[in-house]
């Protein structure tokens, strides 16, 4: 069996698998991104990388992802659709593939009102759901979002979208994740979970219709630092719950930080051993990529599997 | 119809700076409807320049004109006397009217009194919401009544986005989330099924992404 990346091979293996991200920086140099790389590379299996998330402009994720990959860990290239025109979502995805990159990521993107160029155009050409669809047929079908053939060598990736459970509609959300998982989504990283009850419900609904069985669903967490950091996701962040509860622990905590990472690795144990249906963890360390290692060790996840994988296998 | 709104005063009389005289021309069309170009509108403009460039020192004349709509060029030519003695014609028309304007009157200066906004509809007295994005490639067939293509701030065809809560876009809570007035409306009528198609990719060079539109009816050009 040809697997299209270590972290498939990882996931079709049956191992929990563990990713985190990487936010790259706000200029031209890499020794943050290779900093972070070098840090967690014995401690999770591929690293995301965000593509100016929150809309902010930052070094590339494909850029960035030729760093990690040098680092010795294997990118997941996040791609919005938010930037980029068909045409330069496909170039941008063919240069990838030729750097080594094996998984991509593939999102709507947060608005740019949010982010340092509020003024700026959006485009929006094509939507996440078509993302997801148009690089499936690409690797399966050799063929361009056209539909002109692709003569050779056609980017292989594997495939994954993003799934939101405390979004609204809440039962369409399963819908929609199966609609994702139709169009080829091969993995499934969720949004920050701190609605344990909300998150179970959802889980659920998507283990009635056997799609923990159709793709590798990764729960996502992020550690918080303070009850303000809790607050400001609560009230400011759209698509996104966080219990009083949670708030109020942190306010009462006497080391807020210390507890963050608690709560988080908490959270991990508790996915891993109740939630059926769940194939690993996305740790989302928010600008605190030096956590992960110790969540990662104190979660029982430490040492990784050794899984061996050669990127040049499938050329 | 389509929705206007009038510029900052003071960009408008920056304008027509060394101006001595000018025309403003109104349009009976969609700004009048809209309260923002019409008639009253215009004389109330007229009046309120006059005042800020005699306070500043260098009186402005003015005449007013109200086409019956500056969108149709034969509405135009009534104003061709009015034109002739300004030193330049402040439209009050969206966009299409002040170019027809400029693609008459070639010696003279024609400025836009009016930010045109877009196509819509009055939401309550003295508010207005956009409801078409005039896409050439209409898809709310599929959508139940609802444009997600102006309505969703991404214009999502498959969605809603993971920014959707209570309702509510991401970007403010005072904008409704498309997707969800669509799943609602969707549910209401027993189609929910519909939305688990995979939309395709929109062809937007039926947009504004294809140059200037034109349509050509050949019935009507045989006649």
């Amino acid at each position: 069996m040809k697997y299209l990346s270590k972290l498939q091979k990882m996931l079709d293996s049956g191992h929990f698998a563990v990713t985190a991200e990487i936010g790259p920086p706000k200029h031209a140099g890499a020794h943050s991104i290779r900093h972070h790389a070098q840090l967690l590379k014995n401690h999770v299996d591929a690293t995301n990388i965000t593509d100016s998330q929150t809309a902010i402009v930052r070094l590339s994720s494909i850029a960035s992802g030729v760093h990690i990959l040098d680092c010795g860990i294997e990118p997941i290239v996040q791609m919005t659709v938010r930037d980029r025109n068909r045409i330069a979502i496909q170039a941008d995805l063919l240069g990838a593939y030729s750097l080594g990159m094996r998984n991509l990521l593939c999102l709507s993107g947060d608005h740019q009102q949010f982010g340092n160029h509020p003024t700026s155009k959006n485009v929006f050409d094509i939507d996440s759901m078509q993302l997801i669809y148009l690089m499936s047929r690409m690797r399966d079908e050799k063929k361009f979002f056209c539909g002109e053939e692709i003569k050779e060598y056609e980017p292989r990736f594997f495939i994954g979208a993003v799934a939101n459970p405390f979004a609204d509609p809440f039962e369409y959300r399963v819908d929609r994740l199966e609609k994702k998982i139709e169009a080829g989504a091969q993995f499934i990283q969720t949004q920050c979970i701190f609605d344990m009850e909300r998150f179970e419900r959802f889980m659920e609904m998507v283990r009635a219709r056997g799609l923990d069985q159709r793709a590798h669903i990764l729960a996502g967490v992020t550690p918080l630092k303070s009850w303000r950091a809790a607050k400001y996701i609560q009230t400011g962040v759209s698509g996104m719950i966080v219990p009083d509860s949670l708030v109020e622990r942190l306010k009462n905590a006497a080391d807020p930080k210390k507890e963050g990472i608690k709560v988080c690795i908490e959270q991990i144990k508790h996915i891993r051993e109740n939630i059926k249906g769940i194939h690993g963890v996305h740790v989302m360390a928010i600008a605190w990529e030096e956590v992960v290692p110790e969540i990662v060790e104190k979660a029982g996840l430490y040492p990784r599997p050794q899984v061996e994988f050669n990127p040049e296998e499938n050329d | 119809m389509i929705i206007a709104q009038q510029k900052n005063i003071q960009d408008i009389a920056a304008m027509v700076g060394d101006c001595k005289k000018v025309l403003l021309a109104g349009c009976g069309g969609c700004v009048t409807v809209c309260l923002s170009g019409g008639e009253k509108e215009t004389e109330i403009l007229a009046a309120a320049l006059r005042l800020m460039k005699k306070q500043a020192g260098q009186p402005l004349a003015t005449v007013t004109y109200t086409a019956t709509r500056q969108c149709e060029p034969e509405f135009i030519p009534p104003m061709d006397e009015l034109v002739r003695d300004v030193d330049a014609v402040i439209s009050l028309a969206c966009g299409v009217g002040v170019q027809y304007l400029a693609e008459r009157y070639k010696d003279k200066w024609i400025v836009p009194a009016m930010d045109t906004m877009f196509a819509g509809g009055a939401t309550g007295f003295g508010s207005w919401e956009e409801k078409c994005g005039l896409c050439g490639d209409c898809v709310l067939h599929r959508t139940g009544g609802i444009c997600p293509v102006i309505r969703c701030s991404k214009s999502i065809m498959n969605g809603p986005c993971g920014g959707s809560q209570h309702g509510k876009c991401e970007i403010s809570k005072e904008v409704d989330c498309a997707w969800q007035l669509i799943y609602d409306r969707m549910k209401a009528l027993g189609r929910l099924s519909e939305l688990t198609v995979i939309q395709p990719p929109k062809d937007w060079s039926k947009a504004r992404d294809g140059g200037p539109r034109r349509i050509l009816r050949e019935d009507l050009i045989k006649g």
